[in-house]
């Protein structure tokens, strides 16, 4: 199975854990992930503002070219996911927005969302099935407790994201299962990291991070993964005392493609 | 050709300051038909209705045309008048020139242009009109009432005490519902099952009332005042007959582990049970889903106890067929699930609880013998926090919550929070609410009373997030008042989950033909001068069924509703509406078409010969209307492919003439 793949500025940068861990592990899936050519920035926000037009063609191009290939877009970063699905809906449901964005890019064939993006969560659970990831599970995590961590922009909006239930989701908790391991639920797991407020005020980004460790460890986890590089340097950078790393490490891990010597 | 004459209404300055009501007056006057037109301050007056006699007897009428205010306010009273002047009523026409014309134009050349427009339309129309009788049905003199909660049980009451017979059919295996699981009611904080055990003996004692409990209604057929319905009365797996309710068998059983819905599933019950103490009839059930004996055939200890001989495993389902001359719909309500409001943890915690929750919690036969204990612990709560509106008029979030408020929320959240202050002052109460509504007799001083008196402490604001860790829940709201942020260390949280009618209403509703709005409540004939009537006739709607009531508003309309009932059972016969549909079953072509479009059920089918040539005989299906179940709303006549089918009073032709009039 072939699928177009957009990785993101920060896979390649700070994140390529979680960029070397998804390629590896779609490989024991057999998922051949075949990166956009040239893809640029997804724009990193996705701007509300109704007639901002430019910080959104990025994630158009992206969009377009996984048209243009008749494949899947997959994401695996949830600030990238969330802008790209959004900017994807936008494209969709507002007429009038998809045509200035078809007439400024003033190719030959419109776009109007027609891509099906997904989160490499998303691609595991409802493409691929659980129950298939399961079965290639080689180091089952047994006994180990994780507490996933799911953020703010993986799930909302949920008219639009469609990935779970934003206030009881599931997902990334069944995947630990999957892999044998056991999924702690503690009730921060949603609750914002403090995203960017860690530039202009970092007290508050320590705050929010402290009070979701502090839960998760109340309630029993021993490690947090995520799929957000943004809430991982933030937990980390404020002072997480227990591990905090991807899924698609831990998936890398039970399906023994992990190496020793792994890590930026 | 008709003699017609047209009265053109002021209605005050409702109609004439807009209308130019002379001025219609005088152009209808030479419409074809027309011998006599005149004006009239109020027509609907005595003196109105005088001047219309008046003119029918002087010129000699033959039909008559009203331009005043809608049909549905006034038709009825002006072809009362048209019968007293002795003609047929069905020669009346109204030509709606208020509501659709003066209440929605501005300028007085335009109104009065579109009203001398009806006007001509409805001359038009009773040109072609001919007098009409309606037909006559029985009426089968018993009612049927679907539910047996405070709404059932009061509108069986009134109709038993005014000498007709009455069934009750409840799903549970006893009457009581909601109201039974009640603690105290506000505002007078005298104990549910006080007032309310009292009238379910009375019930159970009526000779007039018969209790289907543990039964469900499974098809209805028929029309007003001749329903036939299907009742399915589950196996209990007891005879109802011998059982004395005694409860040796219910000790005896082995099977402890059943979680106990009467206590919302806080404790067990056992697999055979009776659901609670003062329980109407107070017969045993064996719940088929945990009895061993049922399951795999090892146990019957049951029977080994049964003094009465009561316990029969064979037991199989029973359908009883009924004929009645009215339904009542009482199927109530049931607090909506939390599981899509998990911001509040209540699948995470077993201290978050709902309202209905916490009234078993403080109940005397309750899982804590009504000591306010923690359900995860046992202890007792020393910070309690109330969330109210919890899916209620959550219009930004329509695909978990309801956009209406569920009304009852704030007096019984004021009611919790005063009672837990009364009986455990050392406790904190705090309530979140988005506003307090209180509106009903004594229902604002009450809630007053919670703050002035008890020290609750209200907070206006919502809760964005529930926390728990170790033993306390981190509520996380905010205060609109104070414009902060609050953080509460709570032991107990109580949220008021909003109200949505019972999941058995819907389905029902499709075998009545009766209509529902988006919510799933029945809808009443007239929103304000017919509450209590389901626009198909002879099905009537008692308590939350038809939107969220507390008990004092439930009995009050579940009275209304049993006079309502009383008034049709107490005819012997039934006129009907003569403005039914027909099939000329010489144009029918046994389509089926109008038959899919009836929302009433009023047509089937029948095989008829017709003579063909040459003396043989064909038979054709065909179309047949009943007329006592039409209700004459014409959708079979637009989708009758042939021009079959027809409307009596408003017939094809007749609609035509009112467009060419209008056209012209």
């Amino acid at each position: 199975m072939k699928v177009s793949y957009f990785p993101g500025c920060t896979l390649k940068n700070k994140a390529k854990d979680l960029d070397r861990y998804t390629y590896r592990t779609a490989e024991v899936l057999g998922v051949a992930l075949e990166e956009i050519e040239e893809w640029q920035c997804c724009g990193g926000v996705f701007s509300t503002a109704k007639d901002e037009i430019a910080s959104k063609l990025s994630s158009v191009r992206a969009l377009k070219a996984a048209y243009k290939k008749g494949q899947p877009l997959v994401t695996v970063c949830s600030g990238c996911h969330n802008v790209i699905k959004q900017t994807n809906y936008v494209m969709q449901n507002d007429r009038d927005f998809a045509d200035k964005v078809n007439r400024y890019m003033a190719e030959e064939d419109a776009y109007n969302g027609e891509t099906d993006v997904y989160n490499y969560l998303e691609l595991l659970r409802d493409v691929i099935g659980f129950d298939k990831i399961k079965e290639k599970v080689v180091n089952p995590l047994t006994g180990k407790k994780i507490g996933a961590y799911y953020g703010c922009l993986l799930l909302r909006p949920s008219t639009v994201m469609k990935m779970d239930d934003p206030e009881n989701p599931r997902i990334i908790e069944d995947l630990i299962s999957a892999l044998g391991a056991e999924p702690v639920v503690y009730a921060n797991r949603n609750e914002c990291c403090g995203g960017y407020i860690a530039l202009e005020d970092p007290k508050s980004a320590e705050k929010r991070s402290l009070d979701i460790i502090r839960n998760a460890k109340a309630n029993g986890a021993e490690m947090i993964i995520t799929a957000c590089p943004l809430c991982k340097y933030n937990l980390i950078k404020n002072g997480a005392d227990i591990p905090v790393v991807y899924f698609t490490e831990l998936l890398a891990e039970a399906f023994g493609v992990k190496e020793e010597n792994d890590g930026e | 050709m008709q003699r017609i004459g047209v009265f053109v209404c002021w209605c005050g300055s409702n109609i004439a300051g807009t209308v130019d009501v002379k001025a219609v007056a005088e152009a209808l006057k030479n419409e074809p038909g027309v011998v006599f037109s005149t004006d009239y301050q109020y027509m609907c007056s005595q003196a109105g209705q005088d001047l219309i006699k008046n003119a029918v007897k002087e010129h000699n009428l033959t039909g008559i045309v009203v331009c005043s205010c809608s049909p549905r306010m006034h038709e009825a009273t002006f072809r009362k008048t048209a019968s007293a002047a002795g003609l047929n009523p069905y020669m009346v026409e109204i030509a709606n020139i208020r509501e659709q014309c003066s209440w929605v134009h501005k300028e007085m050349p335009l109104g009065t242009q579109k009203a001398i427009i009806l006007g001509k339309a409805a001359v038009a129309k009773v040109n072609l009109n001919t007098p009409l009788t309606p037909g006559e049905s029985p009426v089968t003199k018993r009612a049927l009432v679907i539910g047996g909660g405070i709404a059932g049980i009061q509108t069986a009451l009134d109709i038993a005490d005014a000498g007709f017979p009455v069934d009750i059919v409840e799903k549970k295996p006893t009457i009581g519902g909601k109201m039974a699981q009640l603690d105290k009611t506000f505002p007078t904080l005298d104990c549910a099952a006080c007032i309310l055990t009292p009238k379910m003996v009375d019930v159970a004692q009526n000779e007039n009332i018969r209790i289907f409990s543990y039964s469900e209604v499974e098809a209805v057929k028929g029309f007003v005042g001749n329903f036939e319905v299907k009742i399915k009365k589950k196996a209990r797996f007891v005879d109802e007959t011998k059982c004395t309710g005694c409860g040796a068998c219910i000790e005896k059983c082995p099977q402890k582990k059943v979680p106990n819905e009467f206590n919302l599933g806080m404790d067990t019950r056992r697999a055979i049970y009776i659901p609670f103490a003062q329980a109407v009839p107070k017969v045993a059930t064996i719940d088929p889903d945990y009895c061993n004996m049922l399951k795999n055939g090892k146990c019957g200890v049951c029977t080994k106890f049964c003094a009465a001989g009561a316990i029969d495993y064979k037991q199989k389902d029973e359908m009883i067929e009924e004929k009645y001359g009215a339904i009542v719909v009482a199927t109530g309500f049931e607090p909506i699930s939390m599981d899509k409001f998990d911001e509040f943890a209540y699948s995470q915690s077993k201290d978050v609880i709902t309202s209905l929750e916490f009234e078993r919690l403080t109940n005397a036969a309750g899982p804590t013998a009504g000591k306010l204990l923690r359900p995860s612990d046992g202890k007792h709560p020393e910070k309690i926090v109330f969330v109210q509106c919890v899916g209620s008029r959550c219009s930004a979030c329509a695909e978990k919550g309801k956009e209406y408020c569920s009304k009852i929320c704030c007096m019984y959240t004021a009611k919790h929070a005063m009672l837990t202050r009364d009986k455990y002052p050392d406790t904190e109460v705090t309530v979140f609410y988005i506003d307090v509504r209180t509106p009903g007799k004594n229902f604002d001083e009450f809630q007053r009373r919670a703050v002035e008196e008890y020290g609750v402490n209200y907070i206006k604001g919502m809760v964005g997030k529930i926390t728990p860790e170790g033993d306390k829940l981190k509520v996380r709201g905010s205060d609109l008042i104070a414009n902060k942020q609050i953080k509460i260390d709570a032991d107990l949280v109580v949220l008021a989950a909003a109200i949505e009618p019972d999941k058995s209403a819907r389905p029902l509703a499709t075998m009545l033909t009766a209509s529902m709005d988006t919510n799933d409540f029945f809808t009443e004939a007239h929103p304000k001068l017919r509450p209590v009537e389901s626009p198909t006739a002879g099905v009537f709607l008692s308590g939350t069924c038809q939107g969220p009531k507390d008990i004092p508003e439930t009995v009050s309309q579940a009275g209304a509703a049993a006079s309502k009932v009383i008034g049709l059972l107490q005819k012997d016969k039934l006129v009907g509406n003569p403005c039914v549909a027909s099939s000329d079953q010489l144009m029918c072509n046994g389509c089926s078409s109008c038959e899919r479009v009836c929302p009433y059920g009023a047509i089937s089918y029948e095989d008829k010969d017709f003579p063909g040539p040459n003396r043989t005989t064909k038979t054709r299906r065909v179309a047949v209307v009943n007329p006592a179940v039409c209700q004459g709303c014409g959708a079979c006549t637009v989708a009758c492919p042939s021009g079959a089918m027809d409307l009596s009073g408003f017939k094809n032709t007749q609609i035509m003439a009112e467009v060419d009039a209008i056209c012209k």
